[in-house]
């Protein structure tokens, strides 16, 4: 395990909604590696903002419960990491940038304020030099005259401007991992590409590792190098970037990516999956996917697969995989 | 298939103009031109597409266009008749021949009402069913849209978002419309989920030969679903073309710029960098000219000055000023034959054992 910033061992996080338990996270293992980017991917519901949230350890408790396992970070357990340092390494050494950056930021305090804040907070900067220090990071997210926008409040920019704010201010006290949920979800597309190609910049000049959710493969395939993917509050596959794309193994996996529209391509009837998610307070003895996968056997209704590797950092959970031996 | 000579629906120069109101008299003291001088015509049984960003003006000329808002000035032909000075008894009437489905159904679909009351409504009004065969006709409506007998004793709330917006378009087709606007009817809805609903519209498209005009942010959605594309900015329309040549060759740098920045689900394919700066300025106060020359990339003098009208460019009709001085063909189009292989072929061998399963079941 030497050389990961994080890694998620186990993790288990369940909501008790009335009489039912809901297993949003199930037992779920990955790991970042400082300096480069994991995509954690999957549609509503799969656990991916879940699992954000309890490396964060945001999760609401109650209805939210940590019902086991390990997210050891630099060589520490977050879980088990007393609420008073837990509130020093988020916005610390943890930066994290959220879906809607007008929620995120708080309406009646400049965007200045709020990062002069967050600096002081975690280092004995005089309010002088954090001001200084605040247009610094301003002008590295490339927002427009940043010694004037300092002062502005967050209603006075636009959803593109507050998100580079807010990645200013997830990135003030240089942290070793940025969590991004959903960073351009609520952009339109020019802008998206504006941000994302900015998180590209700032990871190559910073060396911060980033996780990032999201519910585009478009996104993870531009700015990820390592995937996993999440289905039903379990890991489905896990495997290099490239290697996904070019080798996808899971039958979810191969559904979802060939359910994405292209833009580059001429237009062809959609592939679909077919059925529907699993409600999230059944208790499958077996496999996830196995209700929706042409594929599936009793095997796959008895017994849930492991998720293991069949070829270098590459792991699938799939009693079928390799599947290029069961699809001759 | 694109018959414009006879348009179910031909829109000319639609207009919606919000009054600023301020102080105590309630003063107008300016506009939001959320849409000025909109005009395209729709054929029979095609989908043309009205893309765009946020306030760009698009769900604003769905609306117009039932007269959900009603419009500053210009003019709404449906099927020759004009929508746009019909008393409200008339409206109605209309209204049947053109229907719309909403992103999010949950809010169109009253929560107190079964799956069966809010289609039973508009099939009495209209007369489409009687009280005799009502059953029959709720049935039927269902089926067209992938849901079952059972569903109709439903409340919405009991649908997933993927069915929700399935009762959405069988409430829409329940009258049999001409024309149906879809305003972002799947932006709210998970990939697989999406392509569910992508491909449902198509088949009714198909079945009944009903007009789409589909309002939608996602190129990529577009691109599958549309014949022709009108791409808006500010408020107004900067390009429209036949879809397969305004992703080969776009002539308005804004129309490049966002096919350029939507991303590509294969790492292999490099992004076109199109660098467009900033923001979309606001519609309070459109700049001069034309009005995307703050953020183009090949702007000049006349574009600040002189706001370029519509005209045929290339495959395009495109209001640039500078449409033919660039090479219009899109670099990092991808063939079909390039796509995938191993993608293509594993999707479809799971494909041919579901087919299997299905068999032998």
């Amino acid at each position: 395990m030497t050389g990961s910033l994080l890694s998620v061992e186990d993790l288990r996080v369940q909501f008790k909604v009335g009489p039912h338990l809901y297993r949003a996270v199930d037992g779920i293992n990955f790991s970042v590696e400082r300096g480069r980017t994991l995509g954690v991917v999957g549609e509503s519901g799969c656990g991916k903002s879940v699992t954000s949230l309890a490396i964060m350890r945001l999760v609401p408790q109650p209805p939210g419960l940590y019902a086991g396992g390990r997210i050891m970070f630099d060589g520490s357990d977050l879980l088990s990491t007393p609420d008073r340092q837990m509130r020093k390494l988020r916005g610390g050494r943890i930066g994290m940038i959220f879906q809607e950056p007008m929620t995120s930021l708080n309406p009646v305090y400049t965007c200045g304020e709020q990062i002069v804040e967050s600096l002081r907070i975690h280092s004995n900067l005089s309010a002088q030099k954090a001001r200084a220090r605040a247009i610094e990071l301003l002008d590295l997210v490339r927002l427009p005259s940043p010694s004037k926008r300092v002062d502005d409040y967050p209603h006075q920019l636009s959803g593109g401007q507050r998100q580079r704010v807010m990645i200013a201010l997830a990135l003030a006290n240089d942290p070793d991992l940025l969590i991004a949920d959903e960073p351009t979800t609520a952009l339109d597309v020019t802008i998206q590409a504006q941000i994302l190609d900015l998180m590209r910049d700032l990871q190559e000049r910073t060396g911060t590792a980033i996780l990032l959710i999201t519910h585009d493969l478009g996104v993870v395939a531009e700015t990820c190098d390592d995937v996993v993917v999440m289905y039903a509050g379990g890991v489905v596959e896990q495997a290099r970037t490239a290697d996904l794309f070019a080798d996808p193994q899971h039958p979810y996996t191969i559904g979802l990516m060939a359910a994405v529209p292209r833009i580059d391509v001429e237009a062809d009837r959609l592939a679909t999956i077919e059925g529907s998610v699993p409600a999230p307070w059944t208790q499958l003895p077996g496999c996830r996917f196995a209700s929706r996968c042409p594929l599936a056997d009793e095997k796959c209704r008895s017994e849930p697969p492991p998720l293991h590797e069949i070829s270098k950092a590459h792991a699938v959970a799939c009693w079928k995989a390799p599947i290029e031996k069961v699809l001759k | 298939m694109t018959d414009l000579a006879t348009p179910v629906l031909d829109v000319r120069n639609l207009t919606k103009h919000f009054p600023i109101r301020r102080g105590v008299l309630r003063r107008v003291v300016g506009n939001v031109e959320a849409v000025t001088d909109v005009s395209f015509k729709v054929a029979p049984g095609e989908t043309l597409a009205v893309v765009g960003e946020s306030g760009c003006g698009k769900s604003t000329t769905g609306r117009a266009l039932l007269r959900l808002i009603e419009p500053t000035s210009g003019q709404v032909m449906l099927d020759g008749a004009d929508v746009t000075n019909l008393s409200r008894n008339a409206l109605r009437q209309a209204r049947r021949r053109m229907q719309i489905i909403f992103q999010d159904p949950y809010g169109s679909l009253n929560p107190r009402m079964t799956v069966r009351e809010a289609l039973s409504e508009p099939l009495l009004l209209h007369g489409v069913a009687t009280p005799a065969n009502l059953d029959a006709k709720v049935a039927e409506v269902l089926r067209l849209c992938g849901l079952s007998k059972f569903h109709a004793e439903r409340y919405p709330h009991e649908f997933s978002g993927g069915q929700r917006q399935r009762v959405g378009i069988a409430r829409a087709l329940a009258t049999r419309p001409r024309l149906i606007v879809c305003d972002e009817p799947v932006s709210a809805l998970d990939v697989s989920v999406q392509a569910q609903i992508v491909n449902l519209l198509q088949d009714i498209q198909r079945e009944l030969g009903i007009a789409y005009v589909f309002i939608s942010h996602d190129l990529a959605v577009v691109r599958h679903i549309a014949n022709r594309v009108a791409v808006m900015y500010l408020g107004r329309i900067v390009e429209e073309a036949a879809a397969k040549d305004l992703f080969a060759s776009p002539r308005h740098p804004y129309t490049r710029s966002l096919i350029a920045a939507a991303p590509r689900p294969d790492p292999n394919v490099k992004r076109e960098r199109i660098a467009v700066e900033g923001d979309a300025p606001s519609a309070m106060a459109p700049p001069s000219g034309c009005s995307f020359h703050p953020r183009c990339p090949i702007a000049v003098e006349r574009c600040k000055v002189e706001r370029p009208v519509l005209r045929q460019a290339g495959t395009s009709t495109v209001a640039c000023h500078l449409a033919e001085s660039q090479d219009a063909h899109m670099t990092g189009a991808v063939d079909k034959h390039h796509l995938n292989q191993t993608l293509i072929r594993r999707l479809e061998m799971l494909q041919a054992a579901r087919q299997k399963s299905r068999d032998t079941a």
